[in-house]
């Protein structure tokens, strides 16, 4: 516990000193929010963003683009690098287990999250007012079901991905292609064919779906069933797949 | 003497390559032991089978009467371990290391001292790539006693220091040692196995080819000593007369001649009865790299 408690505290530290991953999951989030009200606002349009004002609709769609960041940027390069220059051997050697590197990373996933989200969030009402979300506790468990969702997500995806470079590449094409077609880009409404279908594809769009419709009021939203276990299946089945790939060299 | 250490038939390959071949050995409490070997020898696949690091394919081992496959999490915790490679995130503070690493004990640690002792106290809020190479050396040893392991292995743990930190490194882990922490060394280095070692094991090719104390060592393999000058005179046929001379080798100007007894005392006294008085007449005394050299018959090439 104690070992959880000190590696959790020294990752906070080296996560704030990384500043291409603060750029990603925190900086990047609050421009887009920055530009899209700037260009849609927030009067609703019964064809595209789901019936809502494109502020309702993003506000939530960015807590998921920021945990997804962490878990197709953040999680897999910090993991592949660790495991590529030997961080992880040293660790190993020195008794820490599995539990205890990925449970750290758990927590400061989940702290960045929380602060990318404030920030989001702070942003939000002070420039573009958008509604207050509707159901607060709903979305409390939409949002942490997100954050497990991602972190698995990104263990996975640093337990197969060999290389920092691996890790580099694939999670940036990851990133742009979930934030375009996943639901934080433009209105999936706008979307045909193929690109809806790979949209559908992705796990961001049930992250963000699940976070929506906890936030927008109405019959029409309520809690998404489905999609709120299509985004537990994806984090059962990240996590399996992350405990038997992961690799300590 | 009780057996910290002790490892019976072990054996690992690495596809076709056999790195280590069979190999036992036992170290005893409290002392200093070292692997001696050149290049792919297999000491440090040897030293991270115990370590818990690596999966050998056979053989028994038990360290601190822990089996590493069956009790790795517990042996990591008590041992401390300096590997030959390994790194820390860029961006961590050498303090932070170590405040991180004495977490895994819950003895009380006092890692200040050991960034007083390991000459890296004025680094400690310097990031991990901001120190050099023998600074991050020096660091890595630091951690590898943080926990006050009851066995530290050193991986060729004076790689990168300058003379000077290798002799105080020496003397630092004597004094572990002294503390009642027993050491495995690992080292490619002769001086340094012969200086540090209560015993050494010399492999070659995944194998001990020999082990002892130094000093049983040399005295076993190696008796001959060397005496060494230069001349420019071209006949020097008096010298195979002199009593315990076995072999005369000429490069050039410079001579060297092999054998035993109170070799430099008779080889002077023939050299000044011939008119040769050189500057540079000097005895070598036997070391391990003759022992090296007699056991394996290669000289180690680094
Ligand atoms: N992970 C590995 N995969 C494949 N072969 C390996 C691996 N590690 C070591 N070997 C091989 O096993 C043999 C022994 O290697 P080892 O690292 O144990 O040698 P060493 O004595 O420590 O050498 P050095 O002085 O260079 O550190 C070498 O032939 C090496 O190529
Ligand atoms: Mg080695």
């Amino acid at each position: 516990m104690r070992m959880l408690t000190k590696l959790t505290w020294v990752e906070m530290k080296l996560f704030i000193r990384e500043p291409m991953v603060v750029v990603f999951t925190l900086a990047l989030p609050i421009i887009f929010l920055f530009v899209m009200g700037g260009v849609f606002g927030n009067t609703p349009n019964p064809e595209v963003y789901r019936g809502v004002g494109a502020m309702n609709y993003y506000m939530p769609s960015y807590y998921g683009l920021i945990m997804m960041a962490i878990g197709t940027v953040a999680l897999p390069l910090h993991l592949a690098g660790y495991r590529e220059r030997g961080i992880l051997r040293r660790f190993r050697a020195s008794s820490f287990s599995i539990w205890t590197v990925l449970g750290s990373q758990l927590l400061v996933s989940a702290v960045i999250a929380i602060v990318g989200s404030l920030l989001v969030t702070i942003f939000g009402f002070v420039t573009y007012h958008p509604d207050l979300p509707e159901n607060i506790p709903q979305l409390i468990g939409a949002f942490f079901l997100g954050v497990a969702c991602f972190t698995a997500f990104g263990f996975f995806l640093g337990a197969v991905l060999p290389s920092t470079r691996a890790a580099q590449g694939i999670g940036l094409i990851l990133f742009f292609v979930m934030m375009i077609l996943g639901g934080a880009g433009p209105p999936p409404e706008v979307m045909s064919g193929i690109m809806g279908y790979i949209g559908d594809a992705t796990p961001l769009r049930y992250v963000i779906l699940t976070l929506q419709n906890a936030w927008l009021p109405g019959p029409d939203f309520g809690w998404h069933t489905s999609a709120s276990l299509v985004t537990a299946g994806i984090t059962v089945v990240s996590a399996l797949l992350a405990a038997r790939f992961f690799r300590w060299e | 003497m009780t057996h910290i250490i002790s490892v019976q038939n072990l054996r690992k390959t690495y596809g076709k390559t056999i790195a280590v071949d069979d190999i036992s050995f036992e170290v005893s409490q409290g002392e200093i032991f070292g692997f001696l070997g050149p290049n792919g020898a297999g000491k440090t696949t040897t030293v991270e089978c115990l370590q818990a690091l690596r999966n050998p394919d056979s053989g028994k081992i038990s360290v601190i009467g822990l089996d590493p496959s069956h009790q790795a999490q517990e042996l990591r915790r008590r041992i401390g371990s300096q590997l030959q490679e390994s790194a820390l995130p860029d961006r961590i503070k050498v303090w932070e290391a170590l405040d991180l690493f004495a977490s895994v004990t819950d003895k009380i640690s006092d890692w200040h001292s050991l960034l007083e002792q390991w000459g890296i106290a004025e680094k400690r809020r310097s990031s991990f790539a901001a120190l050099s190479g023998g600074q991050k050396q020096r660091l890595f040893i630091a951690l590898s006693l943080v926990n006050s392991p009851e066995v530290v292995f050193l991986d060729e743990m004076t790689t990168g220091l300058d003379p000077a930190a290798r002799r105080v490194a020496w003397d630092l882990i004597r004094a572990v040692r002294d503390r009642g922490t027993t050491v495995v060394l690992v080292t490619h280095f002769m001086d340094e196995a012969e200086n540090l070692c209560d015993r050494v094991a010399i492999v070659d090719k995944g194998k001990i080819v020999a082990s002892g104390s130094p000093r049983g060592l040399i005295a076993a393999y190696a008796t001959d000593i060397r005496v060494l000058f230069s001349t420019d005179k071209p006949d020097l046929a008096f010298l195979e007369k002199v009593s315990g001379v076995k072999n005369i080798t000429r490069r050039g100007d410079r001579v060297e001649v092999e054998g035993s007894g109170p070799l430099l005392a008779l080889v002077a006294a023939v050299l000044v009865e011939h008119g040769i008085v050189p500057s540079d007449l000097r005895v070598e005394q036997p070391s391990l790299e003759d022992v090296f050299l007699k056991v394996t018959g290669r000289a180690v090439v680094d």
